[in-house]
């Protein structure tokens, strides 16, 4: 098994680098300098970290008094408090107010695990996706989480980076180059189209090669951006393969799912399965969870063939 | 404006006028010209469904026509009920939802620290607002920061939508509250457009401590029979009751 990473290491450096050079740069947190891996930018740049103990709406809002003032804020916190405590936040002083504030929801998805469903992100992209004017990205490795976050400061405007603390392998090849709004194919193939993002791409990878032992050539693409969506890369993929899986470490309402069946649904209607989270977890461990919810390799395998037989009969 | 709209919030619009011109006219130091200068002062307004006092500052300081009142929750126009920072010069914040203002003043006020910055940040919020959770944090947050380039003014017209505010959630002590959570406080006749002015320019009150001006004001101020009255929170004066007022304040029809 390839080497394996936790995101928020590329996170954290990549956000001193952009600190290091530009002074407008700074972070905000809930208590959460450990959990968001800000230990050496707080040693580094004491002036520039805002702690605002544990209190989400003050933390989202100073976000974007901050902006106001000139500067390029951070805010970072776990997923399920950044984006389910200030949601009314996030709308109206954030996306509404086009403030320049960047929102790093980290542990998101099932990430705490055995600590159960308050604790479980898995509503927050569709809460995010359904505001207007918000940027959403979920990196899937190292690498990614890295431009994401150069091209979060880069552009002009509030954006919801998902980040995760679970170990995952670089996915891309050398040489990728993120870009908000602009999905990768990862792997070519024209039966099927497996679209997911974040923890799932490498998954979605590890499929693919199952369903290409079965003769099947599975299109994999890592759709990091979910708004703006690619819609070329979805109807790209509709139209060539004429069968999608998507697959999400979210609920299966709202999310990835959801934005390519919107598309799909009425441009290019094709068979789906959409792959996800159906409801609050039992108690287990992140891997655990996993097998239970069926975001495996072989279980998105076993969905790939199941579409596969409903395009054959349609 | 209200009065044609139909639609408003008038009893908050007259209680925070004289606030507003206060700071409008003579502390502020914003320039319609440039209304992103980075080094304006803020003023936040956090109780922006009085959008229709806001407007009317705003269109007197310059920031747009004054014809533009007009407009008032007409389609299309700039002037929503709630204030939008992204289509009206003059606006620093989307408020409207409770308890957004405060927080987003003292990231204002952290900004100008960071940069040794002289400008200084206002938030004008509502008494019933104060209710929200989210401006304790914020008030909180202001004290620990020791921001003294932050003024919270409250219009303590001590009404709300529905009723008083003492007997739908009681806010009393409330410089007491303030100033347990760190903050210096002046009480203020929030009428009295020379004793705000003078509050304002003397803050710090105390260095290190952020500035809290509880400013008294009356619901409905200067329209007698809107004074005190909660069904003038959003309520829109009809043709008679407009001329009533018109008369009462000082003003001819066309004002």
């Amino acid at each position: 098994m390839a080497d394996r990473f936790d995101c928020r290491v590329a996170f954290s450096t990549t956000l001193e680098q952009l600190a290091e050079h530009d002074p407008r740069i700074v972070a905000v947190v809930n208590d959460s300098v450990g959990s968001t891996h800000l230990g050496a930018f707080f040693k580094r740049f004491p002036d520039r970290l805002v702690n605002v103990g544990i209190a989400e709406q003050n933390m989202v809002g100073i976000g974007a008094g901050l902006a106001n003032g000139g500067k390029i804020p951070f805010v970072c916190g776990a997923s399920c408090f950044l984006t389910g405590r200030a949601l009314e936040q996030v709308k109206v002083d954030l996306a509404y107010s086009r403030a320049n504030v960047k929102l790093c929801g980290m542990s998101s998805g099932l990430a705490y695990g055995e600590l159960g469903p308050t604790h479980h992100s898995i509503e927050d992209l569709a809460w995010t996706r359904a505001i207007a004017g918000l940027t959403v990205v979920v990196p899937a490795d190292p690498t990614e989480t890295a431009q994401a976050v150069r091209a979060a400061a880069e552009m002009d405007g509030p954006i919801f980076l998902r980040l995760s603390r679970l170990p995952v392998p670089e996915v891309h090849p050398p040489g990728y180059q993120f870009r908000i709004g602009k999905a990768a194919i990862l792997r070519p193939g024209n039966d099927i189209a497996i679209v997911a993002n974040g923890t799932m791409v490498c998954r979605a990878l590890e499929a693919a090669e199952l369903l290409a032992k079965d003769g099947v050539s599975a299109r994999v693409i890592n759709m990091s951006t979910l708004q703006p969506l690619d819609s070329d890369a979805v109807l790209d993929a509709a139209q060539s393969t004429a069968a999608i899986v998507t697959v999400e470490e979210h609920s299966i309402r709202g999310g990835l799912g959801g934005a390519v069946a919107e598309l799909t649904a009425t441009a290019c209607p094709v068979p789906m399965r959409i792959l996800g989270i159906p409801t609050f977890a039992p108690t287990g461990s992140t891997e655990w969870l996993f097998e239970h919810f069926g975001l495996t390799a072989q279980a998105i395998h076993a969905a790939a063939l199941e579409v596969l037989e409903t395009k054959v009969r349609s | 404006m209200v009065h044609s709209a139909r639609l408003g919030h008038p009893g908050g619009d007259l209680s925070a006028a004289d606030i507003l011109v206060s700071l409008y006219f003579g502390v502020l130091q914003v320039d319609p010209s440039q209304p992103r200068n980075p080094a304006r002062d803020r003023f936040i307004m956090s109780k922006g469904h009085c959008s229709a006092a806001l407007y009317t500052t705003l269109a007197l300081k310059g920031f747009f026509p004054w014809e533009e009142l007009a407009t008032f929750m007409r389609p299309m126009s700039r002037l929503n009920g709630h204030p939008n920072r992204t289509t009206l010069p003059g606006v620093e914040a989307n408020t409207g939802p409770l308890g957004h203002g405060f927080p987003i003043a003292v990231g204002a006020a952290l900004a100008a620290r960071m940069d040794h910055a002289p400008w200084r940040t206002f938030v004008l919020t509502g008494d019933g607002e104060l209710q929200e959770g989210s401006n304790w944090e914020a008030i909180m947050a202001a004290a620990h920061y020791g921001l003294d380039n932050l003024v919270a003014i409250v219009d303590r017209n001590r009404i709300q939508q529905g009723a008083p505010t003492e007997t739908i959630m009681r806010l009393e002590p409330l410089a007491e509250k303030f100033r347990a959570f760190g903050w210096a406080v002046r009480e203020v006749d929030g009428h009295d457009c020379e004793a705000l002015q003078a509050v304002f320019r003397s803050t710090p009150f105390e260095p290190g401590r952020p500035n809290c001006v509880i400013a008294r004001t009356t619901k409905g101020k200067g329209v007698s029979f809107a004074e005190n009255r909660a069904e003038w929170h959003h309520h829109a004066p009809t043709d008679a009751e407009l001329a009533a007022a018109l008369v009462e304040l000082g003003e001819d029809s066309n004002g």
